[in-house]
Parts: C-alpha cells; structure tokens; sequence
C-alpha cells in the first residue's frame, strides 16, 4: 500500500475518486470523529474523514447553524452562541458534546483549541484521542524560551546572540565577531525595534555600543545590552514534519511564506524558489532532530527564518496543521489529516524519507473578506450575494467552508478561502493562480483578489526575489490596485465600450410581434465618451457580428489609429465574460451597471470604475449643475464595519488634528480614529458597545 | 433639443406656432418665440414608439400658454390614438393652469436639489398659515420622493433622468392595449437560487432584506424599484423573469418589520392598479406582521386605506402569484395577493407562518398568560405553513432555491390567462 500512496496524484487528494482508495485504507481507526472547529479547515478534515469511512461530528455556534461545515458533517451540535469565547472555545460545551455523540477522537484544526494544552489534557482523561501531539509537545513548543533550548540542544540553528551587560565596546567587538555580522545592538529593555541598530562591521558595532549603552543608562537605567544576529531580508519558511508515536518522524519539504501582511501570511508556496538541495536537507533534518526530541507524534510545522546568505534560523514550532498545509499535499501527494488520524491511531508512518518527493509546484493565496486598499486589508462584513469558485479552470483546489449566500460576520476570521494551484514547475502554477483569480465570483463583500493578483504577477515575486518586507517595500505608500499600461487601459475602454453597446443593443431585442412594430435600429456605430478615473476618453465602436472594433478617438485629432478588436458571446447574464481582445484572451467580471451609464469592471484583478456615456449625453452633461463635494475633513465615518469600542469626545471638545476621537474594533483588531482636522466636536453619532457599518457617521466637527 | 440629427429621430410637431396672447406687453415681435414655450413630438426609444412633450423655461418660463396646452394636447390626442405613451418632462413656472393637462405616463420625474414641485409656495405659506419652511423642505425632492409620495423617484439631473427613464420605458407596453414586453433574456430560467434556502433567518424576530430575494431571483439581478425612499416598509417595481417584465410587491422586513401602515397600503395598491392596468403579472413575497396597530393609524383610516390594496389585488387580473416567505398573520395575510383574492398561484416556502397572529400574541388573547405550554403547542401547530396547505390555501410547499424556475414555469403557463369580473361602469375603490 506504500507505494499507492505516495503516488497519489493532486486529483486524489481534491477528493474526486476516492471510493476506490477507501478499500485500501480502510483500516480500523476511528468510528466517529469530532471536529472542533468551524469554516473551511473543519470542511477539509470531513472530506478526509468522508473518504476514510470516519462519522464526523460538527460543533457550532447559532449564527452558524447553516454553515456549510455543518451539512457536510454526520452530526451538528450547536455549543453556544456566536462569539467564540462561548462557542469554538467553550471546552464545557465541547466536552458534553464530545459524551452525547460519543466521539471517539477530536481534531482541533487550526487555532481555537488546537494548541490548547488543557483541552488536549481533558480529552485523555476521558479516554478520547486528540489528533495532534501530546500534551507535553504541545506545552514544551509553546514556551518561546523553552522551545529555543530544547531546539539549541537538538543542535537546530537558533538565532545566535548575547543578553547581559558588556564591559566596553572591545567586548562589544568580541560578541559581534563571534556572532558574525551583520548584528543588532539595542538596549535589553527597549521594546520591539525601539532604539535598535545594525552593525555591519567592528566600526559600526563600537559606535553602535557607544549609543546602545547610553540610551540603555538614560532612557532605561538598565545597563543590559542585547546583540543578537540581524537577519537581513528575512524570509519566513518553515520544514512540514510528520511524525509517529514509534520515533519515526518524516520532513514533507518546505513552504515559502514570506509574503505577509501584519505578520499574517498572504501568499505561500512549495517548494521555495530559494533553497538548494542541501539547505533543503540540512533544514528538514533539523526539524525532524527537534521532533524526535520532543517525541512529537502528528504533523507539525517547525518555522525558520533564512537570510540572504541561505543561513536559517529556528523560529518555533507550530504543533498542529497548519493553514498552508495544501501546498505541501499537492507537492507530495500525501493527505496529511489522513496521516495525521492514522497517526494519532498509534500505526507508524507508512513512507520513508526517500519516498517523499517534490511533484511539481503548488501556490497558494488566502481570500480573504477584506479591503486590501486599507493597510492592505480592513475586514468586511457582507452576504456573499454571489459566489463561484473558479474549479473550471484546471489544477486548482479550493479549500473553503462558506457558499453563495453565506455571511461574513464580525465573530470570526474574515478569510472566504484557500485558493490553491498546481502546476509542472512554477510558472505554470502562477499562471493558473493568474486565471483563477480572473474566474473567482466575489460579491457582496469586498474581497483582496486585486492584491493577490498583483503580488503573483509582480517581477520580484516571479523571480522569488522576496522577504518578509516584500509588501511595504513594494507598496511603500500603501496597495492602489492594478496600474493600467496604456495599453490595458485602452483595452479596458475598448471592452467596456464593447459591452455597453453590447447592451444597448439587447435592449431593442423584443420577442414576439408588437401591434406597433419596432423600428429596426440600422446604427451600426457608437460614439461614446468614457469616464475612467480622471480622465475622459472619446471611444467610437463599430460593430461587426459579436464582435466590436472600438476605436480610442484623441481629443485633438479626430481619428487616433489605435483600433482593437473586441469578440466575446456577451452573456449579459453571466458574471464572467470571457472577452478576446486583438487576440488576447481576458476574463472580466461586470460588478454592476446602472441607467446612469456607471459601470464597475473587474480587469486584471482591479474592480475599476467607469461611467460610459453617449456622446451627445457626455456634451450636454457640461450644462448640469454641479454637486457641492462633501467636506470629508470635519466629519469621521466608519471605514469598516465593526463594534465602538470607545468613544474619547464629546459634543463641544476642542479636538487637535491627528488627536483620537473613537476606537473601532472589528474581528479583533482596534482601529484609532482620529481627527483629520483641528476643530470643536458638532455632533457625536456612536457610543461605546455601538455596531457600526461601513460609512456611517461617526463623529462630526464644526 | 430641437437639433435635427438623422440618427436620433425625432419628428417635432408645431414648430410654428406661436402664443397668441397680446396682453401685458406680449405682443411685441420679440416676445414671439416660433413654437411657444414646449417642445412635442414623437419619437423612437429603443424602436418602440412614444410621444413626449417637453416644457421649454427658456421661452416665458416655460409657463402655460393657451398654443403651449393646445400642443400638447395635440400629441396626447394622437398618442391615445395609436396606443402609444407620452411622456411629459415639465418644466414649468406653472403660472395659468388652464386646460386640465394630465399626462398619460403617470410617474413624474424629480431632480435633487434643483426641483421644486407645490401648490403654494413658501411666501403664500408664510403669509396664510405663518409657517417658515424652503422651497427644498415645502417641495422638493426629498420631500416628494420620502414624505408626500408624489414623486416616484428622483434623480441627480436631466440627464441622469432621461437615462433612466429609458431604462423604465423599456419595461412597460406601449399601451394597455399591449402585453407586457418581453426582452431578450441570457438568464436561464431554470436557475437555481440555492443562498435563498438559507436566506430567511432562523429567528422570526430577526429581520432580512426583501431586496435580496427579489435580486436573486429577477432576470441578471435587475429591479427597478418605485418609490424606493416612500413607505419603506413595502417594496415595488419591475423586474422580469425570463425575459418578461413582472411587477413585484414586497413586504420589507428591513422596515417596520414589513407591516402594512396607511402609507405603504397606498404606495402598493397604486402600484398593482397600475400594473394590472398595463398587463403586467405581479409576483408578491409576503412577510408581514400585520398592520401596524395604533391611534395614528386607526385615526388615519388604516381600515379604509388597507381596503385599497385588498381591492387592488382582488380586481386585478392579470396573472398573479404569490410566495410567502414566512409570516403571514391574519388580515395582512388575505391582503397581500393571498388564494382568497383570486391568486393564482400561491406558494410557500418551509419558512413560512399562515396564522391568525404571532404565537405569542395569540396565547396571551386566549389563556391570558396562564398556560406555559400552549405558546410552543401554538407554534407546532400554526408556525409552518402545512395548515394552509392542507386547506388548498397555499398550492404548494416549495423549496425556496426553486422559486425562479417556478416563476418561469407559472408565466408561460399564465399568459394565456384570461379572466373577467362583472360588467360595472367602473370598479368602486375605497378611496
């Protein structure tokens, strides 16, 4: 059975044709099993429990009593209300759950409870497996300071420093030599990268003494000094390790993760672009060292930090399945909640290093609910009004737990799914991700496709060159969106124009035979004016069969030569259009239209927004009146939906520019509001424990 | 407007004629405008015919001369002649309203901020009643669109009016001599709905929004909604299932938790009147409370104004069908295009509560809070829709992601509905 296993291709594991497997597999584990979480990772762990001939149960919380986790599961039991501290995270709950249904195991997914040495100590008292590592993994890989020992023990390369006071910067010298630069030097006490400075030489490490000490005796009065090895260009990327309860533990090859955001991964892919086969070995076999000495059982993950020299640095070790656990199945072909079940069960691994390979190439990007043009990603909240996972297109997986119609509340995380794709080497994979991202339906929340896209197209993403830093050096002022060459954008106009008369033409088209007839419109050309961001282009379209020749007309000359030529069915009905332009093939994604002529498109990822006019409209439109802006200065609205936390004014305040006014929090991140202006308070609209939506009225000022 | 242009056409009527007052000054030669102060003619929209007249502030502030009402007289005449609509786009001082003009096309166009439509203006107020108020407050757009309901919509400006006026024109028949129009449609008809099972929230207390199902289910989510700002508790407009243009009326749980109340009463018979005049078959989603009970309302005559739309969709014959989505409580319930108005299919989805009232209300009248038990026995017994079922009140118990694809099929079935009530000279409303 070895064998068959490790061949299991990508389309296995998307759970296509597994019945057939199941003879194979079907060795006694568990009865039923419980799933102690919510979304799309407790959807993923039924499928696998599905094809293993496994009952599953879910739990839930009211709000999510439609969710598609619990359809999918044999048995639902609803553990509390939404919040998660009294459903997903209410051992009580679960436990009774656990009792009534008689669930034999439980596995915790990710977050909530799956780290939770208690839980895992309070399912062994009752007798029920926990499908993960034991309790003492679990506590001595929590423990940052713990963990970092038992590593530098297991001789896994920890991140070389010194913490203590330093006599003189000759001693100063010394430590940095034996670390080897670069270092850091910052006074021990000073948070974060307060006051920290990099030294590159044994010059710059006196100087960096010289200013550390003094800041650590004025600021601090503590004479501690820290020097620790400065990782330059980090990258995050961490070792897959399973392993079983008989000493035997596998490294399942890396993930690359260095794309994030506010430390949370965005984008991840395996294998790395930046790893040899040696530095690949060295780091597996050293995660796999740090297992076995913790007698870790079940897969986990074992982070690293690797600088630009390929030098790699322990991190710590997660002791559950991760988020990105897809890439490495699709590279390996192993199902890891399988093994992971198999595992807890007490069989031994079934493969042996050599039978681990490197198949292909697999991405994955996080969609998430949120709006990435806001510190590259607020949270929404939303109904999907519409939703289609783009599975048409070939090698691509969707691991997700909502459906059209589902909502995104504010109680849990706001990620829609896994979007992951599998190609022969990586650039097949990007290019798959590219379409994929084209033919995902996404509506009712906004979503972070447009960034997504931009990250796997960007030239420094395409050739791995990427850091952790990767996002705030790229968008140094924050994500925009897609920026449209010039010959996107008239690719854009074209379309869009191409679409309007599109359109326009459909509504002529009566069935049946009217008592007044309907004259047949003989125009067979449009002269429009086109509104796209600042600018108005005159777009002349003429039409032949499907398809349209719209021509970009310059506003000094009267005919500029660039014409193209537009071909699509134009299914006004459907929410994707496949549209051919000059040859090139583009799906786009019509948002909404309205009689006004506005229109918003998604082109290349970027929901772009347009008003398409006749010509003559667009002339007469000189003659209305203008409407008064609105002074967005003096009033403060909601840039999210969330819950008033506090609100720091009242009416009469005098409040200075840049000065809080209201803290809102949405899914557990705290947002300060502050006042764009300096001025007396009108009018407050909210009050602490208010909910809020995006947009509303918050504060006014005079 | 007046520019010919070959591909836009448009055949101007009276040109030449010109006011014939020569009172007050008017008679001089440059107090002669060639065609007075109003445009009339006819025209094509979207190859259909229609007849439009449009005041001209330019010439005399567009007030009403007696050449100005003879024009549009003339295109009203000839328009009821061919069975094609006029539309009117006024613009006018109104200073002598003479000839009893009425336009045929009865919704009237309103722009924000620079629109102000009254019978008296803000100084004849001030000096009869004492009351301060703008002309933006006594008559404009928001006033008409929100408060008075005299205006069904309002928009940014004349363009953005015209273009929207296309876009409506384009749902309607050309006269009530016509079927309603049915347009090219791309939108299967056997489309499933699948979020609409699990749209109606578990708690009947808690609120959804009519909008979403009314989206979900139309042609490509379109829904040109009526009076979108007026009596928000009920919502009405076009939209068309497979091609065909529908009226649809529904109860906005959003807003007063969708109850009837005088002005919704009236802001929905109004509109099945309407559409039962042009030939267009209503679709109405019930989720109604009841009516709204209190001294207002019963002061107001809730009785009469609620008899309206009761009246409406009991004279009404074009096709008629009917979802409830989940409360149907009492009077509300035969009101809202129910099987006893002559429904011709009625539906409803699992959700659904056909009862006299809520079951807490209910137990309360009958045991007067004594009994603890009889709330939950209550709802086992009436807080699902088998009961009406049962009677034939309902047709049937559909799932509700099948709701479009049954629409579709009752339409095509329906077209050839003919149905017709006693000869009377004309029906006798409650108004």
């Amino acid at each position: 059975t070895c064998q068959h296993v490790s061949s299991l291709d990508l389309k296995n594991l998307c759970f296509v044709h597994l019945s057939r497997f199941l003879l194979f597999f079907s060795l006694q584990t568990f009865e039923k099993l419980l799933i102690a979480n919510r979304g799309e990772i407790a959807c993923r762990v039924i499928k696998t429990c599905k094809k293993m001939g496994i009952k599953t149960v879910a739990i839930h919380s009211d709000v999510d009593a439609n969710a598609v986790h619990v359809k999918m599961a044999d048995e639902a039991v609803c553990v509390g209300p939404a919040p998660t501290s009294k459903s997903y995270l209410n051992m009580d709950a679960i436990m009774e759950v656990i009792k009534k249904t008689r669930a034999q195991a439980v596995h915790p997914g990710y977050g909530f409870l799956s780290e939770n040495k208690e839980f895992a100590r309070r399912l062994a008292s009752e007798g029920v497996t926990f499908i993960g590592p034991d309790t003492h993994a679990i506590q001595a890989m929590g423990d940052k300071i713990e963990s970092k020992l038992l590593a530098k023990n297991a001789k896994v390369n920890t991140i070389p420093g010194f913490d203590g006071v330093v006599k003189d910067a000759d001693e100063a010298v010394r430590i940095a030599r034996e670390i080897g630069y670069p270092v850091m030097i910052k006074a021990s006490a000073g948070g974060g990268g307060k006051g920290m400075r990099i030294a590159w030489d044994d010059e710059e490490t006196r100087e960096g003494f010289r200013f550390s000490s003094q800041e650590a005796a004025s600021s601090f009065g503590d004479d501690r000094l820290l020097i620790e090895k400065f990782i330059d260009n980090p990258r995050h990327i961490e070792i897959q390790v399973l392993a079983d309860k008989h000493g035997n533990a596998l490294w399942l090859n890396e993930r690359e993760c260095s794309i994030q955001r506010r430390n949370q991964k965005v984008v991840e892919e395996a294998p790395s672009t930046f790893l040899d086969p040696e530095t690949r070995r060295a780091m597996g076999e050293q995660a796999v060292a740090l297992a076995k000495a913790v007698k870790y059982s079940s897969a986990g993950t074992v982070e690293f930090l690797v600088d630009s020299s390929k030098n790699f640095y322990f991190l710590e070790m997660n002791t559950r399945l991760q988020v990105e656990h897809p890439v490495t199945e699709c590279i390996t072909g192993l199902d890891l909640v399988q093994e992971m079940i198999r595992v807890a069960k007490g069989y031994p691994l079934r493969h042996k290093q050599a039978d681990i390979p490197i198949n292909g190439w697999a991405v994955e990007c996080r969609v998430y609910a949120e709006d990435p043009y806001k510190s590259f990603g607020l949270p929404s909240i939303g109904k999907l009004s519409q939703y289609q996972e783009p599975l048409h297109v070939p090698s691509v997986r969707v691991d997700s737990g909502i459906q059209q119609g589902s909502d995104i509340s504010i109680y849990y995380d706001p990620m829609i799914s896994k979007l992951i794709t599998y190609g022969s080497n990586r650039a097949e994979a990007l290019k798959r991700m590219e379409e994929a991202l084209d033919n995902y339906v996404i509506r009712g929340v906004a979503h972070n496709i447009s960034l997504l896209r931009e990250v796997i197209i960007h030239p420094r993403f395409v050739q791995g060159d990427i850091s952790t830093k990767f996002l705030p050096e790229v968008y140094p002022d924050g994500f925009k969106g897609h920026k449209l060459t010039d010959l996107e954008r008239r690719e854009l106009l074209a379309t869009a124009a191409s679409l309007y008369v599109a359109e326009q033409l459909r509504s002529q088209r009566f069935l049946g035979t009217p008592r007044i007839p309907i004259a047949k419109s003989k125009q067979s050309s449009w002269e429009l004016s086109v509104r796209l961001g600042d600018g108005i282009y005159p777009v002349a379209v003429s039409k032949d069969g499907s398809s349209f020749s719209p021509c970009l007309v310059s506003q000094q000359v009267e005919v500029d030569g660039m014409k193209l030529n537009v071909t699509s069915e134009w299914n006004l009905a459907s929410p994707l259009l496949s549209v051919t332009i000059d040859g090139t093939q583009r799906t786009i994604q019509r948002l909404s239209r309205n009689a006004s002529g506005d229109t918003s498109i998604q082109f290349l990822g970027t929901v772009y927004k347009l008003q398409i006019l006749t010509k003559v409209a667009a002339e007469l439109s000189k003659y209305m009146p203008e409407k008064a802006a609105e002074d967005t200065s003096s009033i403060l609205r909601s840039p999210m939906p969330g819950a008033v936390v506090a609100v720091s004014v009242k009416p009469g305040d005098m409040v200075s520019e840049g000065q809080e006014i209201c803290v809102i929090e949405a899914m557990k991140m705290q947002n300060s509001m502050i006042a764009a202006k300096t001025g007396k308070v009108k009018a407050v609209h909210c009050k602490a424990g208010d909910t809020v939506g995006e947009g509303d009225l918050l504060v006014e000022l005079e | 407007s007046r520019k010919k242009n070959k591909r836009i056409y448009f055949d101007e009527y009276d040109m030449f004629v010109e006011h014939r007052c020569s009172d007050f000054g008017m008679d001089s030669s440059k107090n002669k405008y060639p065609g007075d102060s109003v445009v009339t003619g006819r025209g094509r929209i979207n190859g259909r015919l229609a007849y439009v007249f449009s005041q001209d502030f330019t010439v005399f502030g567009g007030s009403l001369s007696g050449a100005h009402a003879q024009k549009i007289c003339k295109v009203m005449d000839q328009a009821a002649m061919v069975g094609a609509p006029v539309i009117g786009l006024n613009d006018s001082g109104g200073a002598r309203i003479q000839e009893g003009v009425e336009s045929l096309a009865g919704y009237a166009d309103i722009f924000l901020d620079t629109s102000y439509l009254f019978i008296t203006g803000p100084d004849v107020v001030k000096s009869v009643t004492n009351e301060d108020v703008t002309q933006e407050q006594l008559g404009g757009a928001k006033t008409h669109t929100s408060v008075s309901g005299v205006a069904h919509r309002a928009f940014e400006n004349d363009i953005d009016a015209l273009l929207n006026l296309r876009e409506f024109f384009n749902y309607l028949p050309l006269s009530n001599r016509d079927p309603a129009p049915v347009r090219e449609c791309h939108d299967p008809s056997d489309r499933l709905v699948p979020e609409l099972d699990m749209l109606v929230p578990i708690e009947s207390t808690k609120a959804y929004d009519m909008l979403d199902i009314i989206h979900s289910i139309a042609d490509e989510r379109e829904f040109f909604e009526i009076m979108p700002s007026y009596a928000r508790n009920i919502v009405v407009g076009f939209a068309r299932m497979n091609g065909r243009t529908v009226g649809i009326v529904g109860n906005q749980p959003k807003v007063a938790s969708g109850c009837l109340d005088i002005n919704s009463s009236v802001k929905g018979a109004r509109f099945v009147r309407f559409c039962d005049a042009f030939n267009i078959p209503l679709i109405t989603f019930v989720d109604v409370p009841g009516f709204l009970p209190g001294t207002a309302q019963e002061y107001g005559g809730i009785i009469r104004h609620g008899a309206k739309l009761l009246f409406a969709f009991a004279e009404a014959t074009v096709p008629k069908i009917t979802i409830i989505t989940r409360k149907a409580y009492g009077g509300a319930y035969d009101v809202m295009s129910s099987k006893h108005l002559r429904g011709d299919a009625n539906y409803a989805w699992p959700t659904a509560e056909v009862a006299v009232m809520g079951a807490k209300g209910a137990v309360q009248i009958i045991f007067r809070g004594k009994e603890a038990d009889a709330e939950a026995e209550y709802v086992d017994k009436f807080a699902n829709p088998f009961p009406a079922a049962m009677r034939g009140f309902v047709d049937d118990i559909i799932q509700p992601s099948t709701t479009r694809v049954r629409i579709c099929h009752d339409l095509d079935v329906l077209a050839s509905k003919t149905q017709s009530s006693p000869w009377k000279k004309h029906a006798n409303i409650p108004l």
